[in-house]
Formats: C-alpha cells, sequence, structure tokens
C-alpha cells in the first residue's frame, strides 16, 4: 500500500485551485492596476524581443550536441559522422514504404507494426486497468488484497515476462503485444486507484445530500474527477510502452523498428541504428505530447 | 406541529479518537418551527458545523436523534438543502447543470422542460441568469455561493442548511449575500426553515429570528438562545444605529467574548 501511493504523489496531476490571493485581484483589480501604474519606467532599453531566446536556446543545444557527434566521430572508433548519418537518413526516408519481402521493409512499415503492437497492447491493459483501478480505488478490502502483489510485480522488467508469453502464445507476435500489455497495466491500475481515493469528500457529500442514485454519482461526479488521474496514467503507460517495444521486437523479430534496429546491427548498419534511434524518440516525444494535449482537453480548473 | 418541525432531542455525538473518546456534542435540544431562522454561533471548534452535519445526515449522532416534520432523520435526503462552506460545485458542471444535477434527482418525474424551467428560475433567484452557462472557475467567490444556494433551495427543501456559507467571503460581497439571501428567504411563498452555523454576530443578528449560542467544546451545547425581535425586512443600514440591534449584538458579544472566552485563541 505504501508503495503504491508513494510513487503517486509524484504523477498527480498540477490541478491548480484559485487561491484566496487570485480571488480577491478579481474583485478589486483597478488596485492591482494602480499599484503597477505608479512606477514608470526609469530608464528605457531597447531589447531583443522575449521569444528569440526561447527559440535560440535549443537551436544552439541541437549544435552543439551535433558539434560534439562530429568530433567523436572523427577520433576513431566506427561512429558515422552526422552528416553521412544524415543522407542515409534522407535515403530510408524517401522511400518509408516499400516491402521486400517479410524481413525487409520500409521504416515506416516498421514504425507503423511497432505502433499497432503498442496500440494493442495498450488497448487491452486500459480496458482491463482502468475498471480494476476504479474498484481499488473504492474498495479498501480489494485495494488491500491486491497492493502487495501490484507491488511485487510492477518493478519487474517487463521483458521478463517475455518467456512466458512465447510459452503461452507459442508466436513472437502476440508475446509481443503480451509483454506490452503487462507493462502498460500497471500505471493505469494505480493511478486510476489514487484517483479514486483523491476524490474531495465536498463532492460525495453532494452526492450523500442529494442521494444521488450510484450511476449518476459516477457519471457526474466519479468519472470525471478521476479523468486527469486516469489520463496521467495512460501517458506514462504509453511512455513505458514505447520503450518496451524496441526491446521486445529485438528479441522476437519480425517486423518492427525494434527489430530494424537488430537487423541493422547484424548487417552492421551504424548509421541506420541512429537513424532508428532518433525515430524512436521523435515517435515517443510525439505520443508525449499528445497525450499532453488530450490532458489538457480535461482539466477544468 | 408547526412549532417543532424541526427537533432536536438530546443529541450527543462522540467522535472515536486515538486518544480515546471525544465528545463533541453533549446533550443538545432545540425546537425550531416552521418558518423560522435560527443560527448556531459559538468559537470555532465548537462543535455547530457537527451538529448542522447532524441534522443534514451526514453524521449520526451518538444519542438523541433528530426529527423533520415528525420524521426521523436517518441520513442524508433531499428534503434538506445544504449549503456548503466552500461552495463545493463540481468543477466539470457548469452553473445551470451543477443545479440540474439536483432537480433531475428530486423532480424525476416531471418532463424534462418544467425541471429546466426549475433550475433557470433558481438561478434567476440568486440573480445568476446571465452566468448560467459558466464553469465554476469562470466565476467569482460570491457567485459560486450563489450557485450553492440556487442548488440548495432548486430542491424546495423542508428546511436550508447553511454551513458558514459566507466564511469565505470578502465583508463586502458577504453583505451583499446576506442581504439577498434575507430576500430570498422573505421571498418564499412556503416559509424558509433555515438552520445556519456561523461565526459573525452581525450575521446571525442581522439574519435571524434567534440566535442560539453555543458553549466552547470538547461536550459543547447549547449556552443561551437569544430571540432577536427587530421587524423585517431589516435594513441593514437602518439598524446600525437602532439600539435594540445593538443590545442583541452585545448580548451575543458578551457571551462569546466573556463568559466563553477561549484561553488559547
Amino acid at each position: 500500500m505504501s508503495a503504491v501511493s508513494a510513487t503517486v504523489r509524484t504523477l498527480q496531476p498540477p490541478l491548480a485551485q484559485v487561491g484566496p490571493a487570485e480571488e480577491s485581484a478579481k474583485l478589486h483589480p483597478a488596485m492591482n492596476q494602480a499599484s503597477s501604474a505608479a512606477e514608470p519606467p526609469l530608464y528605457v532599453r531597447t531589447r531583443a524581443p522575449d521569444w528569440l531566446p526561447r527559440v535560440l536556446a535549443p537551436i544552439i543545444g541541437f549544435a552543439l550536441f551535433v558539434l560534439l557527434w562530429e568530433i567523436l566521430a572523427r577520433t576513431g572508433g566506427r561512429l558515422p559522422d552526422p552528416q553521412s548519418t544524415w543522407h542515409s537518413a534522407l535515403e530510408v526516408f524517401g522511400n518509408p514504404f516499400y516491402k521486400k519481402g517479410p524481413n525487409d521493409q520500409g521504416i515506416g512499415w516498421n514504425v507503423l507494426t511497432s505502433l499497432g503492437r503498442v496500440g494493442v497492447g495498450f488497448g487491452m491493459a486500459a480496458l482491463v486497468g482502468i475498471p480494476l483501478g476504479f474498484m481499488l480505488g473504492r474498495f479498501r478490502f480489494l485495494s488491500d488484497m491486491a497492493a502487495p502483489i501490484i507491488s511485487i510485480l510492477r518493478p519487474v522488467s517487463p521483458l521478463a515476462w517475455l518467456p512466458i508469453g512465447l510459452m503461452v502464445f507459442k508466436a513472437a507476435n502476440p508475446a509481443a503485444i503480451y509483454v506490452i500489455f503487462v507493462c502498460s497495466l500497471w500505471p493505469m491500475i494505480v493511478n486510476t486507484a489514487v484517483g479514486v481515493r483523491q476524490i474531495p469528500q465536498d463532492y460525495l457529500n453532494v452526492a450523500r445530500v442529494l442521494n444521488l442514485s450510484e450511476w449518476i454519482v459516477f457519471r457526474k461526479i466519479l468519472f470525471p474527477a478521476v479523468l486527469p488521474y486516469m489520463i496521467t496514467g495512460v501517458r506514462l503507460s504509453i511512455g513505458v510502452a514505447w520503450l518496451v517495444i524496441v526491446a521486445a521486437e529485438m528479441l522476437t523479430g519480425g517486423v518492427g523498428i525494434g527489430f530494424w534496429v537488430w537487423d541493422e546491427w547484424n548487417n552492421l548498419n551504424v548509421q541506420h541504428i541512429i537513424i532508428a534511434i532518433f525515430t524512436v524518440g521523435i515517435v515517443g516525444l510525439a505520443l508525449e505530447q499528445l497525450m499532453i494535449l488530450f490532458a489538457r482537453r480535461f482539466s477544468y480548473e | 406541529m408547526t412549532d417543532r418541525y424541526l427537533q432536536i432531542d438530546k443529541v450527543r455525538r462522540v467522535f472515536e479518537t486515538k486518544k480515546g473518546p471525544f465528545c463533541a456534542l453533549e446533550e443538545i435540544s432545540l425546537d425550531i418551527r416552521a418558518g423560522e431562522f435560527v443560527s448556531l454561533i459559538g468559537h470555532s471548534g465548537c462543535g455547530k458545523s457537527t451538529l448542522l452535519n447532524i441534522v443534514a445526515g451526514l453524521l449520526k449522532p451518538t444519542d438523541g436523534h433528530v426529527l423533520l416534520a415528525e420524521r426521523e432523520v436517518t441520513g442524508p435526503g433531499p428534503d434538506r438543502g445544504v449549503v456548503f462552506q466552500n461552495h463545493s460545485l463540481l468543477p466539470w458542471l457548469t452553473c445551470f447543470e451543477n443545479v440540474q444535477l439536483a432537480v433531475e434527482r428530486v423532480f424525476a418525474t416531471e418532463k424534462k422542460a418544467a425541471r429546466k424551467e426549475r433550475v433557470r428560475r433558481a438561478l434567476e433567484l440568486v440573480q445568476l441568469g446571465q452566468a448560467q452557462h459558466k464553469y465554476p472557475h469562470e466565476i467569482s467567490g460570491g457567485m459560486k455561493q450563489r450557485v450553492g444556494i440556487a442548488r440548495a433551495l432548486s430542491i424546495e427543501p423542508k428546511v436550508l442548511l447553511l454551513d458558514e456559507p459566507f466564511g469565505a467571503l470578502d465583508a463586502l460581497t458577504r453583505a451583499h449575500l446576506q442581504d439577498e439571501l434575507m430576500r430570498i428567504v422573505a421571498g418564499n411563498k412556503q416559509g424558509s426553515t433555515v438552520l445556519m452555523v456561523t461565526h459573525d454576530v452581525d450575521e446571525a443578528v442581522l439574519l435571524s429570528d434567534r440566535v442560539v449560542m453555543m458553549t466552547n467544546g470538547p461536550a459543547a451545547t447549547v449556552g443561551e438562545i437569544l430571540t432577536v425581535d427587530l421587524p423585517r425586512p431589516r435594513e441593514r443600514l437602518a439598524l446600525a444605529g437602532h439600539p435594540r440591534y445593538m443590545a442583541y449584538r452585545a448580548a451575543v458579544l458578551k457571551f462569546l467574548y466573556q463568559k466563553q472566552l477561549k484561553e488559547a485563541a
């Protein structure tokens, strides 16, 4: 139990509350304006626009990164330099959707296949994890029952489940999906359960004094109150799933970005490996941003 | 029957704590007439909110019982409209939907249009017709509390229970809402029966027919009851220098700061 709640403190969605200071500022806008207008600027200075450093900083960061890479590539070893990697990337992405047999397909197919596995595994985990989280959050006894099991299984590397998956399904593809399912499950269960437990007593008192039916309480109070927590769980799950899929596919083979990395390693095509690393990173970033957008849509304060 | 519309009969409440049982309320008896406005006043921690929660049905009394219109209160229910101190609006519902939640439950048998009309009327009563489609975070604290009052009134409760309803508001907004509450209560044809918890002496005297002064906890009970015999409608400004008003005010202050002075405070 304590292990579960300890993690969650860091996972809480930022539910900003309107403080009393803000409240009074709303009531007396004139006062605030007066105090700021009372101080005229002492001197006027021409400055670069505010956005400039914010745009420049990441560009400089990237430039330094590429420079470091270039230096490492030149000082020997077999690391390909940025320029040749860039040309190779243009080639790879120039024709992302070709199919030359089961083990030789464009990077587009590889990425889509991996995303598909993540989608299926993650979707099944959501179908199981979210209702389970609701139940664990609502009923103390169930939570106490499940807590030790979850605490033991959660820190296990998802890949440790792979042999069992291969044994049960006797095929690589379902085994990989099953690994994604297992690793996506925990964040969703834990965050949903915590969300249910964090519902302010005030909201439940409203439900009680109005004698609302269980179904209405679920639809109008529990579900919307838990949603931000649930989305945090979903976001973490997708992140973990995308981390794990590369490793799982390296072991299972077939089509997929993880397998592609392994295949290119066997071909000693290091440029392609670097391209794969960046591709995985960018797709992961896109997934994360998508979830943040989604979360913002459902924040109320 | 109308003299004892709401009966609080020998209510005791003991909380089990780690340090052993803690008696919050000791043998409280109070009868409230239909249409009467009664305030509970006392220092913080004296159990006045506990008593209100017992009447609301959110807490069970350890001993004694509460009768409303000759029926025993066994749990929370929509025959009592509760206004919470911190408005307790659901942030994902608009003002209209927050009130609708209550109306749909209580008037489930009515037609949809009739129910919507009830919601609209309740919001207009608290002068929020314009803001009905706004979300709670888009309106001020005073407006949120109005929605809370609209929600409590929309279900046409037998008794209105107010738990420090204006405690979180600034003085000007509070005065304004007190005036409105008086207007709403006076305008209600069935005659609103109100039980209000407050720690504001002016609020208690201005609004109430009777002010129930509670002794300090633990084992708090009714200390004195002051009948406020001032004609209605009451005008804040006219009463400010009224000798009888000042005498009532002084009596409550004397109780709170002389007879029930809190050592630690």
